[in-house]
């Protein structure tokens, strides 16, 4: 919830656990929040001083747990510490590529009474970042950029982080390149722009997927260059010269080798990117470049129309659920196929706007996601697209969502399945499913249960009065919307295998199927 | 070999200066363990600051592996400045204590001869062994546990390298 609240409002959430199982129950949010930049503060209580280390009642080693999932954790020894500790962890957790931060807080030093005093300007000097870029790199980037031939743009989350989408569509749109984010850039150029592909990766869409391949300069800017993102990183632009602009120096050179590294602000960056090329730029008219982006554009949409189904899809679903959602809604999601088809079918305008879990992937994180949302953002409607299996793992927060009044949407792409894993079963392994079938309550009963409105809807126009609906509800509305076990997301790059192997549809799956099932008669025969 | 990295192994001295306080070893030890380096030796002590201590680590491992570790390291709060240290502008010292077999005189005469030449002491002696102290480059050492071994080595310990760069 406090990191859903922070990657909303851009400033820090704050959540609170007691000593031992509590503060171990903070771990999978904390690392949440670690492997997607989100600045969190997280203070547990510990066990009293004395006790420390000696296997107390509710004693956990938080600090030594948090070690690398934190930017840094603090355990203060005396009370006269925490005003200080306290500000150096904002001031940590705030400054340079987000993260969390822990504080832990030993009993006795909770109930400690002296005399404190609270310094105003604490200015913790070791937390200097290069905010500027190198103009001698920036003016490399420029170069490139002038001279290349199909420019392409990789914005990630920290595009948002460095709230740089409005430096992000000046160039994009000066240089005439078009732009995919990745996951945790989705909403940082707004999808229904004609230079947007949409998301990059195993998942990512048809045409982003194809044009990124075909660059010829790939400015890459706030993103890591994740093994979901690049698929087989040897195959990933192999060609193509690389500019990397990140203000983590450790995230330049990690995944790939790049041509010209830029430490900086992705938003100071971009704008002193701009201001070179704007100087010598000599507009091209006609652009080869942006015809064959237009060419994939269309064959993007034919595969994909000439998929007629009378059901209930999820990209119908999803689309539908945009065209009826206002502008500025905000979207969280859990994880596995539901994210995913959030991620590629749901255009996100606005940054900030798209909220999941992209590193840790972590089921379970989208209601709670929510709800912080919500705190941050109370006149903005917001929707977790949810997973029945992933919303089970923190469905109990419809509790507090109803006592402390915090309403939000759910829907339910209901498939009776780990949907993804599932998914995975079907295509790399026979269909032989193991553990992903799911028998789960009705989560009408729960909704109500919880003093919460539950939906079940089984069409386009029922869903459209359920949403109706949910945006004058005064409570959480929970829509299930019962989906086919048997739906794969496509496009999808099979695992260890490059972009170019990206799978699109689900004839092609088959093939690949048939011939996987060739091959290992052959293996037989 | 557009995407791949150069991966030629090579010996690297990184020279930390770090907070002095309880936990930064092992925030330091915690970086190494949880992105796969290998630590070759460490040592830790006191600096001309009370507040600070500075490590020295030496450890094995290609170009870009390096870099990124020392990129990793640099953003740990507890770190005020780390550096690569370069071995032909650096004054290396290590310091190591062996115990030899001495049985007889003639043992015990070569040893103390052997230790002479490379500006050993005999720090301990009892009836059937001899401890020495050398301090010097690890090649140095190297050289003298070399010689050394033809007695029979009976323990040993070395302190790990440290090192200072030179000059002002
Ligand atoms: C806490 C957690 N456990 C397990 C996984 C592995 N996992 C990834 S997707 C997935 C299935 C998700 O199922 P569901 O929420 O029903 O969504 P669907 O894929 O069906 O849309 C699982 C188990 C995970 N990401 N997080």
């Amino acid at each position: 919830m406090a990191d859903g609240y922070a990657r909303v409002s851009g400033r820090p959430g704050v959540c609170i656990a007691t000593s031992g199982p509590g503060a171990t129950n903070l771990v999978t949010g904390i690392a949440t929040a670690y492997m997607d930049s989100s600045p969190l503060i997280a203070i547990t209580g510990q066990v009293a001083k004395a006790a420390i280390g000696k296997d107390a009642f509710q004693e956990a080693d938080i600090i030594g747990i948090t070690t690398s999932i934190t930017k840094y954790n603090f355990q203060p020894r005396t009370c006269s510490e925490i005003p200080n500790v306290v500000k150096m962890a904002f001031q940590i957790a705030t400054s340079g590529r987000f993260g969390p931060v822990l504080i832990d807080l030993p009993r006795d030093v909770q109930t400690e009474v002296n005399e404190i005093i609270f310094s105003d300007n604490i200015i913790f000097s070791r937390l200097k970042y290069n905010m500027i870029p190198h103009p001698l790199q920036v003016e490399k980037a420029v170069n490139l950029l002038l001279n290349a031939e199909r420019p392409f743009i990789l914005a990630g989350g920290g595009v948002i982080a460095s709230n740089a989408s409005q430096q992000l569509l000046a160039l994009a749109e000066l240089i005439m390149a078009p732009v995919a984010t990745t996951l945790m850039g989705k909403g940082c150029f707004p999808e229904n722009h004609p230079l947007s592909l949409g998301v990059v990766g195993m998942h990512g869409s048809y045409e982003a997927n194809k044009l990124i391949l075909e660059a010829d300069v790939l400015l890459a800017v706030g993103c890591r260059f994740s093994d979901r993102t690049t698929c087989n990183v040897s195959e990933f632009c192999p060609d193509a010269k690389i500019i990397h602009v990140d203000l983590d120096a450790s995230e330049i050179g990690k995944n790939r080798k790049v041509d010209v590294p830029i430490v900086g602000d992705a938003g100071e960056t971009l704008s002193k990117i701009y201001d070179g090329v704007v100087k010598r730029l000599c507009r091209k008219e006609e652009s080869v470049w942006l015809n064959r982006i237009e060419e994939i554009k269309r064959e993007s949409e034919n595969i994909y129309s000439s998929i007629q189904e009378n059901n209930l899809t999820p990209i119908k679903i999803l689309k539908e659920l945009r065209e009826i959602l206002p502008n500025d809604t905000i979207v969280t999601t859990e994880v596995g196929q539901n994210q995913m088809w959030a991620s590629l079918y749901f255009k996100a305008l606005k940054p900030r706007t798209f909220i999941t879990s992209g590193g840790l992937g972590t089921m379970g994180f989208g209601f709670p996601a929510s709800l912080g949302a919500k705190v941050a953002k109370p006149d903005t409607p917001v929707l977790d697209i949810a997973g029945d299996g992933s919303f089970m793992m923190t469905s109990n927060m419809l509790v507090t969502s109803v006592n402390e009044n915090i309403p939000v949407m759910v829907v339910i792409l209901n498939n009776s399945m780990l949907g993804m894993v599932a998914q995975w079963q079907r295509l790399f392994y026979n269909r032989r499913y193991s553990a992903v079938k799911l028998v789960n309550p009705d989560f009408i009963k729960i909704s109500e249960a919880c003093g919460a409105i539950g939906i079940r809807v089984g069409s386009l126009e029922e869903l459209r009065s359920a949403i109706g609906q949910a945006l004058k509800n005064e409570v959480t509305t929970v829509i299930d919307i019962p989906i086919s076990p048997e739906e794969d997301v496509f496009p999808m790059v099979p695992p260890g295998k490059g972009l170019k192997e990206m799978i699109y549809n689900a004839l092609k799956t088959s093939s690949i199927l048939a011939k996987k099932s060739e091959r290992l008669k052959e293996m037989i025969d | 070999m557009s995407n791949s990295v150069n991966n030629k192994e090579d010996n690297y001295i990184v020279s930390i200066l770090v907070e002095n306080k309880p936990g930064v070893l092992y925030r330091i030890s915690n970086l190494f363990r949880r992105r796969n380096f290998n630590i070759e030796s460490i040592s830790v002590g006191p600096t001309e600051k009370k507040e600070f201590s500075r490590m020295t680590i030496t450890l094995n491992g290609d170009d870009a592996t390096v870099e990124q570790l020392v990129k990793q390291l640099a953003k740990i709060i507890d770190v005020v400045k780390i550096s690569l240290l370069n071995p032909r502008n650096t004054i290396l010292r290590e310091l190591a204590l062996i115990k030899l077999y001495a049985k007889d005189s003639r043992a015990r005469s070569d040893i103390l001869n052997y230790a002479q030449i490379f500006k050993g002491k005999i720090v301990d002696t009892t009836e059937d062994a001899m401890t020495i102290e050398v301090v010097g480059t690890p090649e140095k050492i190297n050289a003298f546990i070399k010689i050394a071994s033809s007695f029979g080595i009976k323990e040993m310990v070395r302190t790990g390298l440290t090192a200072l760069e030179r000059g002002g």
